[in-house]
């Protein structure tokens, strides 16, 4: 196992009911790099970036974030997940906290930082994301893609190893997916390690160091951007750039 | 007949208003200990605990709420009447202190299935986003369910108090002094029936009124404010 590897999974299985969702996706993540998911819907894809951080608990396999197996029910996944941040379809931004408070109100509560120093953090993020002169309002005076953006500093105040994305552009109007866009392009030049589910083909083509395509519970194809966007290998691969790329 | 009524009123008004106060004096503490005692229901109806397939917790709270709320609350005010007496016979409750926790007992199971459907009603992304974050699930609860949660809970709580000081008046079969028993002494002593029925049946009305435009403001408030 190489020390720079952040995830590595072994054999993941999932089901759901009868619904056998992830059939045996093994893969490993090292740090710094861009991986983008695509594949059609019902192809496993949420639920495999789901199950990096147990939002979803894989009925088999196992998850190792950077070297320690979190499928282990001794470990305390708690610790984990602050190092892992995620950003969702629907922002879930907490309606009952101002814009400042949704940004400092883990770090504060789970003891990383004083709330000054969150406070000081928080205004340096809005200000990475435009944002800062929305500090004291509440999300619902916000626009979706200013909800999104405030989703991902809210992740990033936790100052996580790797960043979960999953579809962050797919309930936006399409105006605002730029914006949302730009941030994560932004955090990637940075040298984030990132994991984004997708639909923005151009984008996944751009940004990412490696492309997996998932359909039927396996990641079916994976390879560069070019490999997979240039000269697919697989026919399910093809029928479903042939859809999405006119 | 208006002339009785006044005069009924001009006698009797501070036995009235006392069983005014202690009607709202009941049902204040009815709602307040129903709503504890409620709180605790709802989590055990929504815990995760599992033996086997079975959720023991679970099990046990349904089936009390079930039966509180399946069961007249006339009949429930008899079975704790007499049973608490002969179940603490060396505390002396008093019939008052009984009626009172027959009350809570019954106001806790309502109470307890509206904290759940405020708790559910709060999206399931708002947990996951906290869980994520790296917040425990109590943490998760306090910080983030909860707080969204009172806003759906308050008004329908506020709703049962209106509701419970209208069923305190069943309490009047065991002459615990509220307004209904008020009622009984006074058109006894006066061998009149609809007089004092409707100078009771007027503070009934304004009383509630009161309240359901309180909580009908404060629904507007909540929803307004964020």
């Amino acid at each position: 196992m190489s020390s720079n590897e952040v995830l590595r999974v072994e054999n993941l299985h999932k089901k759901f009911g009868s619904l056998h969702v992830l059939k045996g996706v093994s893969e490993h993540i090292t740090k710094g790099e861009v991986v983008s998911i695509i594949g059609p819907s019902g192809g496993g894809k949420s639920t495999f970036l789901r199950c990096l951080n147990l939002l979803e608990v894989p009925d088999e396999g196992k998850i190792y974030f950077e070297g320690i197996d979190i499928t282990d029910k001794s470990v305390d996944i708690n610790v984990h997940r602050q190092k892992m941040g995620m950003v969702f379809q629907h922002f879930n931004v907490f309606p009952h906290m101002t814009v400042g408070e949704n940004i400092t109100m883990a770090p504060v509560l789970l003891g990383k930082k004083s709330k000054e120093e969150a406070e000081k953090m928080a205004r340096e993020l809005l200000n990475r994301v435009g944002l800062l002169d929305k500090i004291d309002e509440y999300p619902k005076r916000l626009s979706g893609g200013q909800k999104q953006r405030l989703a991902i500093v809210r992740a990033l105040a936790m100052e996580p190893e790797v960043m979960l994305f999953d579809e962050p552009t797919s309930a936006l109007d399409p105006e605002m997916v730029g914006e949302v866009l730009n941030v994560i392009k932004n955090l990637v030049k940075e040298g984030m390690t990132t994991v984004i589910v997708t639909h923005e083909m151009g984008f996944a083509r751009e940004v990412s160091d490696r492309v997996f395509f998932m359909d039927g519970g396996i990641i079916a194809e994976k390879g560069s951007p070019e490999d997979i966007f240039g000269h697919p290998q697989n026919p399910r691969t093809k029928e479903f750039l042939g859809k999405v790329l006119y | 007949m208006i002339e009785n009524m006044i005069r009924v009123w001009e006698k009797y008004w501070n036995l009235f208003l006392v069983g005014l106060g202690h009607t709202l004096l009941l049902s204040l503490i009815t709602v307040l200990m129903g709503c504890i005692l409620g709180f605790f229901i709802s989590l055990l109806r929504m815990s995760k605990f599992k033996i086997g397939n079975v959720k023991p917790l679970n099990v046990i709270a349904a089936i009390y709420v079930e039966i509180i709320r399946g069961t007249p609350i006339l009949l429930q005010l008899y079975f704790f009447y007499f049973l608490l007496p002969d179940l603490l016979p060396f505390m002396e409750l008093s019939k008052y202190t009984c009626i009172a926790v027959a009350l809570c007992l019954n106001s806790a199971a309502y109470v307890s299935e509206v904290i759940r459907a405020g708790i559910q009603a709060v999206d399931k992304g708002q947990t996951e986003a906290a869980r994520c974050l790296g917040l425990n699930s109590r943490q998760t609860m306090i910080h983030v369910v909860l707080p969204q949660a009172v806003r759906n809970i308050l008004p329908a709580l506020c709703n049962e108090f209106v509701t419970m000081i209208k069923e305190t008046s069943l309490a009047s079969t065991f002459f615990v002094g509220e307004l209904m028993t008020q009622y009984k002494t006074i058109s006894g002593a006066l061998y009149l029936v609809i007089e004092p029925l409707i100078i009771v049946g007027i503070i009934y009305l304004i009383v509630t009124f009161t309240l359901s435009k309180c909580v009908l403001l404060l629904e507007r408030r909540m929803s307004a404010g964020e």
